[in-house]
């Protein structure tokens, strides 16, 4: 019998002869993300539980980004806390202005092919895009992990989603991962992994699988994986040979598999306010909007800035709609501004803001009162998410997000 | 084994995180400060409503969306006994297990039951609502080793020999 690739992965972490769904193991862990939300409940937890060393700090990775740079007095202090944390136990791997954790954990490469990783944020199933087992934890467990290096896991089934095809060009991985969620269900994936193969994914980059890993937490994933290849390899800077053991076996035992044909696949948006309530674009067509906003860990990198700029080159943002655009690293900030994105983002009539979380989590630079509705590229539409309860959220791809920007109205892309 | 009685309070399915206690509030120093927000996004009243020992019944997936650890302590905080839910996200599930919030899955009380009505719990073994009784599927033992030591924090100590 063969295996799926987060069962090869947790076998060869933990050298057990087989391993089979609904076994309990315990995993060596790879790597460590904690952000600068939870870092003062990590550094507490620690603390008291009465550990004074880390485990290993050159596995320990901490990231401020939600609360960059400070929009209440009272985030300020989880930067000190952090800084102190720091300091005190020797932590080498530290951003405090560099981006969102998920896109710099494997921008960086601390989160490679076949690792095993968690993080203390529920997108850390992010980094499955590159064939690492990642997964979201609270911060005790994270502080039992800094002194322990192991963490408990249950083997978990695996749903296969195969997409083949060529898809249109007005539909990107943002569609795919919506569209499965919505026939999946916000909980149609809970306790579960899910793997992705085709030729549609064989042909993407790794930054469209990455919007995919992403939101994979959104059908209640443990993880989502990708079969790294000589893409991947060149992305996290490791030789292909040495990765080419992470994927699929033919008779690997799945619990369900999903087939899409790409061909057949439109562009779709999530409606207020869960993110499994999908519907086409052109059901939704012609709603007003108050706002844009392209961006976050979820749809923040350069080919999405890219779709944004050649939708936007030479129009300009509709009368009354603010679009906001956050690139997800401040290496993709400078990257699109190199390539001339930036500047016809802001002559299009965009307000380009530093990298974070900001918005996304509701913290700031363009929260919503209500009444108000948005189309925004990144992962949650919840209730209150993005200013009051009564703000209508919308998620769709960044070119659905650029064209409705310039309509004024949700519309898919020409 | 452990018995109580408490007050139901009904919530629908996919109750999130960011229901349980709203980003906005997460930078505030403690989560006896943050606990007066609970629920407030879908029931602002809620929070100041809930006495000691009442039960929270709940769909599907309830505690879905973030990692934040405050969504089961604020539960707790707030004196609720336990939740009973058709089903728990993972990660809500893991930090509530670390914290010693009591989660039971059940799929048919929720039918049955309304708002302001009273159950019989009996750890281990069985809900019981109006004469009939619900069985509780027990935890696997590695997690009852957690609970029983009173938290993940506290089966640390023990570990770590801190009194």
């Amino acid at each position: 019998m063969g295996n799926t690739i987060i069962e090869k992965i947790i076998k060869r972490n933990t050298g057990a002869p087989t391993v089979s769904p609904g076994q309990i193991v315990t995993v060596n862990v790879d790597r460590v993300m904690i952000h600068d939300i939870f870092i003062p409940f990590v550094a507490e937890k620690f603390e008291e539980m009465g550990f004074t060393k880390l485990w290993d700090s050159d596995r320990v990775v901490l990231i401020y980004d939600h609360l960059v740079p400070a929009s209440a007095v009272e985030d300020i202090r989880h930067f000190k806390i952090g800084d102190a944390f720091v300091k005190k136990y020797g932590l080498k791997n530290i951003h405090r202005n560099d981006g969102i954790c998920h896109q710099l954990m494997t921008e960086c490469g601390y989160a490679k092919p076949g690792d095993i990783v968690f993080g203390t944020d529920s997108h850390t199933t992010t980094y499955g895009c590159v064939g690492c087992f990642s997964s979201g934890i609270g911060y005790t467990e994270m502080a039992s992990i800094l002194g322990t290096g192991e963490m408990w896991v249950r083997v978990p089934e695996t749903i296969k989603v195969v997409i083949d095809g060529k898809l249109p060009d007005n539909v990107s991985s943002k569609d795919i991962i919506l569209r499965l969620i919505g026939d999946l269900g916000a909980d149609g994936a809970t306790y579960k992994a899910l793997e992705f193969s085709g030729s549609t994914v064989e042909e993407m980059s790794v930054a469209s699988r990455m919007t995919i890993s992403n939101m994979a937490i959104e059908a209640g994933a443990k993880a989502a994986l990708f079969a790294p290849d000589e893409k991947t390899a060149e992305y996290s800077e490791v030789e292909f040979s040495d990765v080419d053991w992470i994927y699929g076996d033919e008779d690997a035992e799945y619990c369900r598999t999903v087939v899409y044909k790409a061909e057949e696949l439109v562009p779709v948006v999530a409606c207020p306010s869960q993110v499994d309530k999908i519907k086409p674009v052109s059901e939704v067509g012609g709603t007003e909007l108050d706002q844009v906003f392209i961006g976050s860990c979820t749809n923040g990198r350069l080919e999405d800035l890219k779709a944004a700029a050649e939708i936007l080159d030479g129009k300009k943002v509709a009368d009354f709609v603010k679009l906001i655009v956050t690139p997800a690293s401040r290496k993709i900030y400078m990257e699109a501004s190199k390539a001339g994105y930036l500047k016809i983002l802001a002559e299009a009539g965009a307000i380009i803001t530093q990298p974070g979380c900001g918005l996304c989590c509701g913290r700031a630079g363009g929260i919503l009162t209500d009444g108000e509705k948005i189309l925004a590229t990144n992962n949650r539409n919840f209730l209150g998410r993005m200013g009051t309860s009564k703000v209508e959220i919308y998620l769709g791809s960044p070119k659905t997000a650029a064209a409705s920007a310039v309509a004024g109205k949700i519309v898919a892309a020409e | 084994m452990e018995k109580f009685t408490g007050k139901v309070w009904v919530l629908g399915d996919d109750i999130d995180t960011d229901i349980i206690i709203p980003t906005e509030y997460l930078a505030l120093p403690t989560v006896e400060d943050m606990k007066q927000y609970g629920f407030s996004p879908l029931r602002p009243e809620l929070a100041s409503q809930i006495k000691e020992g009442d039960i929270i019944v709940a769909g599907k997936n309830f505690g879905c969306g973030s990692s934040r650890e405050q969504a089961p302590e604020i539960i707790k905080a707030l004196n609720v006994k336990c939740v009973i839910a058709k089903s728990f996200a993972r990660i809500f599930f893991r930090n509530s297990i670390n914290n010693g919030l009591l989660l039971i899955e059940n799929d048919q009380i929720q039918e049955k039951v309304k708002e302001g009505d009273t159950l019989d719990v009996t750890l281990g073994e069985s809900v019981v609502y109006d004469g009939r009784e619900y069985p509780i599927q027990p935890l696997p033992q590695n997690l009852m080793d957690i609970i029983e030591a009173g938290g993940l924090v506290e089966a640390m100590k023990k570990r770590n020999g801190v009194k």
